[in-house]
């Protein structure tokens, strides 16, 4: 990243007629000088987590040193081998199901109501907004018991129907928020012209709004992808047999039996935990950075 | 498109009658889209929270029915729970420390990069990355890992004299390892304050700049009030956020709040009480009380924002 930085990127360096070039090159070179510092401060972590996955157990734990004197792979052969019963491809899949289930279902679901609140009008429209809105900012612990009792009836604990069938319901509210947003901004005009042409509301959604929508569609992709990956709590909550274990829950469980030997190894599972999230980003960084100025999003 | 724009007067006044029939069709159609979300929002949302208020009322181990014991859940939770009025001055503390030194580092880094520079679009998103991988659970092991004794963090202070040993398993420094986890994900505040001072004209920087105001003084009197709806905005948000804070004091601890309960946020225990003891209905209690909390935070300041939110082109 930070070798990049260096060489200019044409996109964003357009010269603004707001800025004289009375700063000259000093000043910048001290504000990148300033700039990479910050930032190598604030990814040490990172690349001390990937480096450290590569040390051999007799370094792990006695060196400071950021690269690894004797690089291995051996704590990633240890990780595809079995953490528990199972390999680490096994829990990679089982969160690879229960995210890609939650995209399919946040697209869908989010997109359709999204044009319902911002094209259509029904009664109750505004209370139901209203509501919708409420339940961006509700804390997920309010409903938590019964929603876990509602599945435990249902005989769904310990299968990913708790972690997929509310997406598929339209509970991450801030989607559709986003998409009415973005459908608010489309010209009207091209619904009417539809609608001349013959399209029913139906019709104005499937060639209309969901093609224009594609901006936001991939913004709610890639934020569920990426929550649903990291997410901790509703997994640890709903899944308890390690066959069914995603990898955040696999890494749990294996911090608690590991001694200080299995750091390694640890190490290793960690970074392919992070591994999609990274290459999600590196993909799609400018989606995720603008998707989260424009519409404040969380990251 | 543009020609069938020019047909639209011819169909401006439609026949009333079939309107009607026509809307109701579109209504009925609307309830279609809605369809999912009205079936979640009553079967996962509105249910769910009445169940939950009702189940705040009772002893509910989930194994037999709830027993209605009344307010005697909340009674226990603030008169003789010490646990819970831990978890909620661990929370407090963590809000009021994690929140503004994040916003703090934010707005002093949007401010670094609010810049025509070459490479600032690959800096910002650099600086974005934390707040993307800072919820996993991968990140939360690194953290435990850099402040356990003989960690990164521990021997580097140890270098410069200050031998504090691992904050991981010092009750007084553990909290201090989640602050600093949370405020390592300021990026996404980041961005949106970035959002935020591009929208601030620069006749008016110009402008005080001609009246002799210095840096600090542009600063108090020109970007933090066209920055105010923005802070606001980034408040609410890390706030409602903070009182939520799960996965970091979870792994750094192993699920308990250690060391002597130093890392118990509140959620944390919420979690321990519903999920580790059974306590269905004691949990229940103690996410309404989390609820209002949050609710009455978020009102307060809301209504604070009044004296200090500046919206452009509002007369004051």
């Amino acid at each position: 990243m930070t070798a990049a930085s260096g060489t200019p990127v044409s996109s964003t360096s357009k010269p603004s007629k707001a800025e004289p070039a009375k700063s000259g090159w000093p000043k910048k070179a001290v504000w990148h000088v300033l700039v990479i510092g910050v930032l190598l401060v604030l990814l040490y972590p990172v690349v001390w987590l990937v480096s450290t996955s590569f040390k051999p157990a007799t370094e792990v734990v006695s060196t400071l040193a950021l690269l690894p004197r004797d690089p291995t792979g051996e704590n990633y052969a240890e990780v595809f081998d079995g953490v528990g019963e199972f390999g680490v491809l096994h829990y990679f899949w089982n969160s690879l199901m229960i995210s890609v289930g939650a995209v399919v279902g946040n697209v869908l679901s989010c997109s359709l109501a999204a044009y319902a609140f911002g094209r259509l009008h029904f009664r109750g429209r505004g209370p139901m907004f209203g509501f919708m809105m409420i339940t961006i900012m509700l804390p997920q612990h309010v409903v938590l018991i019964p929603q876990y009792v509602i599945f435990q009836q249902m005989e769904m604990v310990n299968t990913f129907w708790p972690l997929v069938l509310p997406k598929f319901l339209a509970t991450d509210a801030f989607f559709i928020f986003l998409m009415v947003q973005f459908i608010r901004s489309l010209p009207r005009e091209l619904d009417e012209a539809a609608t001349l042409d013959g399209c029913g509301p139906i019709g104005v959604f499937r060639h209309v709004i969901l093609p224009l929508l594609r901006p936001a569609l991939i913004t709610t992709a890639i934020f569920t992808f990426i929550w649903t990956w990291n997410d901790f709590f509703s997994q640890l909550i709903y899944l308890n047999d390690p066959e069914m274990f995603t990898l955040p829950l696999a890494l749990q469980l294996f911090i608690d039996q590991a001694s200080q030997s299995a750091f390694g190894p640890m190490f290793a599972m960690s970074v392919l935990a992070l591994l999609p999230i990274g290459l999600f980003f590196l993909a799609f960084q400018r989606f995720l950075v603008e998707g989260v100025a424009t519409s404040g999003l969380k990251g | 498109m543009t020609q069938s724009l020019v047909k639209r007067p011819e169909v401006v006044e439609p026949p009333p009658a079939p309107a009607t029939r026509g809307r109701r069709r579109g209504q009925g159609v609307a309830y279609l889209f809605l369809s999912p979300w009205i079936i979640g929002a009553t079967l996962l949302t509105i249910g769910p929270m009445v169940a939950s208020l009702y189940l705040s009322f009772t002893d509910y181990d989930l194994f037999e029915a709830p027993s209605w014991i009344g307010v005697e859940n909340y009674v226990t939770m603030f008169t003789a729970d010490e646990r819970f009025w831990h978890a909620t001055w661990t929370t407090t503390k963590y809000v009021l420390i994690s929140v503004p030194l994040k916003l703090g580092l934010a707005l002093a880094v949007a401010m670094l990069l609010n810049r025509q520079r070459s490479g600032v679009g690959l800096y910002r998103s650099a600086f974005y990355a934390p707040s993307l991988l800072g919820a996993s659970v991968s990140v939360a092991l690194a953290w435990r890992a850099m402040f356990s004794t003989d960690g990164t963090v521990d021997r580097l202070l140890s270098s410069v004299g200050l031998d504090l040993g691992g904050w991981v398993d010092q009750p007084q420094y553990a909290l201090y390892t989640l602050v600093a986890l949370a405020a390592w994900q300021f990026g996404a505040p980041m961005v949106i304050f970035l959002a935020g001072l591009k929208q601030v004209p620069r006749e008016l920087y110009e402008a005080a700049a001609i009246d002799g105001a210095g840096p600090a003084r542009r600063f108090l009197s020109v970007t933090l009030p066209m920055l105010s709806p923005v802070i606001l905005f980034n408040l609410v948000l890390e706030t409602i956020h903070a009182f939520q804070a799960f996965t970091g004091a979870f792994v750094v601890s192993s699920g308990r709040g250690g060391p002597s309960d130093a890392t118990l946020l509140y959620p944390l225990y919420l979690y321990q009480r519903g999920f580790t003891d059974f306590r269905m209905g004691y949990a229940s209690a103690m996410a309404w009380v989390l609820l209002v909390v949050v609710a009455v935070l978020t009102a307060l300041v809301f209504r604070s924002a009044r004296r200090w939110v500046f919206y452009a082109g509002e007369d004051r």
